[in-house]
């Protein structure tokens, strides 16, 4: 294991820790962390009217922006987090504003 | 993927204090002591990457190190013309950062102050209150040209074209506009373009490259002299190519890594003695028949 994936692991527990699920959430509510100019996990499954939160753990600003544009966070410093709730079901596409080449998939079922 | 090795053979790393000047395609360098202001044209300055409203831990006083880059703007032994703020004016668009920037940028010393946007100027809002607030006399995303003594300067936007997997570009119409604006003016103008992004291929991985940028190199290849200023990238680095000279610039808030020298080129944390080494401003000498133009750097340590 090498020392990214030891810090990202790290991460991604703390990004989960006091969340009553993992990033795939049972009850609706997944997580995303931004760390290295990267979103992880980069693909989500939550159900019609659940939320994925995003918690930016880079030192760079990032954005969490539909690829449509129909939601956008703003420059997400970091420790700071983003929550949105997707109504409708479908797969969708996101990006940072800021990174373009940073891209993920929320599909809600 | 880019070939690292290859690529770094094409770069030469300026160090502080020093002067690069390139004849004949060879690259030379003359201390500050021997290269004085005497005899040249006119100066002008370059900021760039001022990312106020910045608080990480890469800089907790980005507001003192921005104000001692302007004293070190308002210390240089000509003063310059104008100023070219090349772009990240702010940090993610902060609510009153344009505000804060543009009182304390009154403390310059010099006629005006020209600006092209970067990414964090426009990102939220697609521009419009970067060109609300400094978009007048430039043409469609806040590009512009304009003459001085002789040399002629355009400032090119390629911060406007994000989109899902897809950075920064120039665009048709604003080819389209450079290719006229050029197409008057004799091999031998100089030619000063400032910009954002770097126009040329730096480190596509980490977005840094303007997609069509080399459309615009090509249209500039005719010219005798050419320097093209950019920020984004948080450090001095340059490229020769031809009569074509590649100035990228330190940020006054926060470093960046050398390309693919980190993980990701997110701001980059060094103690705090070296932080002042790698922060800094840029001045440009021109000097009538003496090609190219000589290029300053001005760290703050």
């Amino acid at each position: 294991m090498t020392w990214r994936t030891i810090a990202l692991g790290s991460l991604l527990a703390l990004a989960t820790a006091g969340a009553p699920t993992a990033s795939h959430g049972g009850d609706g509510a997944a997580r995303v962390a931004i760390h290295e100019f990267h979103f992880e996990p980069a693909r989500v499954t939550i159900p019609v009217g659940g939320t994925v939160t995003w918690s930016n753990a880079d030192e760079e600003a990032h954005t969490v922006t539909a690829s449509d544009r129909s939601y956008s966070s703003d420059g997400l410093e970091h420790a700071e987090v983003f929550t949105h709730r997707f109504t409708a079901p479908g797969t969708y596409q996101y990006f940072c504003a800021l990174h373009p080449h940073m891209t993920a998939t929320v599909v809600v079922q | 993927m880019i070939d690292r090795r290859r690529f770094m053979q094409c770069l030469a790393w300026a160090g502080t204090g020093l002067v690069w000047s390139a004849h004949a395609g060879r690259l030379s360098s003359a201390t500050l002591a021997e290269a004085a202001p005497a005899g040249s044209d006119f100066t002008f300055a370059q900021i760039s990457d001022t990312h106020v409203g910045f608080a990480g831990d890469a800089n907790r006083n980005a507001a003192g190190t921005l104000a001692d880059s302007i004293a070190a703007l308002n210390a240089l032994p000509t003063p310059p013309a104008f100023v070219i703020h090349t772009g990240d004016l702010t940090h993610g668009q902060k609510a009153g950062a344009f505000d804060t920037l543009a009182e304390t940028l009154k403390a310059v010393r010099t006629e005006r102050i020209v600006y092209v946007p970067g990414e964090h100027d426009v990102f939220l809002d697609g521009g419009k209150e970067y060109l609300a607030r400094y978009g007048r006399g430039t043409l469609g995303g806040g590009w512009q040209s304009f003459d001085y003594r002789g040399v002629h300067f355009v400032g090119l936007v390629n911060v406007l074209t994000y989109k899902a997997g897809v950075g920064g570009a120039l665009g048709v119409d604003q080819l389209d506009w450079l290719k006229k604006d050029l197409a008057p003016l004799g091999t031998s103008t100089p030619v000063v373009v400032f910009t954002h992004v770097p126009l040329w291929a730096v480190y596509p991985a980490w977005g840094w490259t303007t997609a069509d940028g080399e459309e615009a190199i090509g249209m500039l290849r005719r010219f005798g002299s050419v320097t093209v200023l950019n920020g984004h990238i948080h450090q001095v680095l340059q490229k020769i190519e031809g009569n074509l000279t590649f100035h990228s610039a330190r940020s006054t808030a926060f470093p960046q890594p050398a390309p693919g020298a980190a993980p990701s080129p997110g701001p980059m944390k060094v103690e705090a003695e070296q932080l002042r080494r790698l922060l800094g401003v840029r001045e440009v000498r021109y000097t009538e028949g003496a090609a190219p133009l000589a290029v300053v750097e001005r760290p703050l340590a």
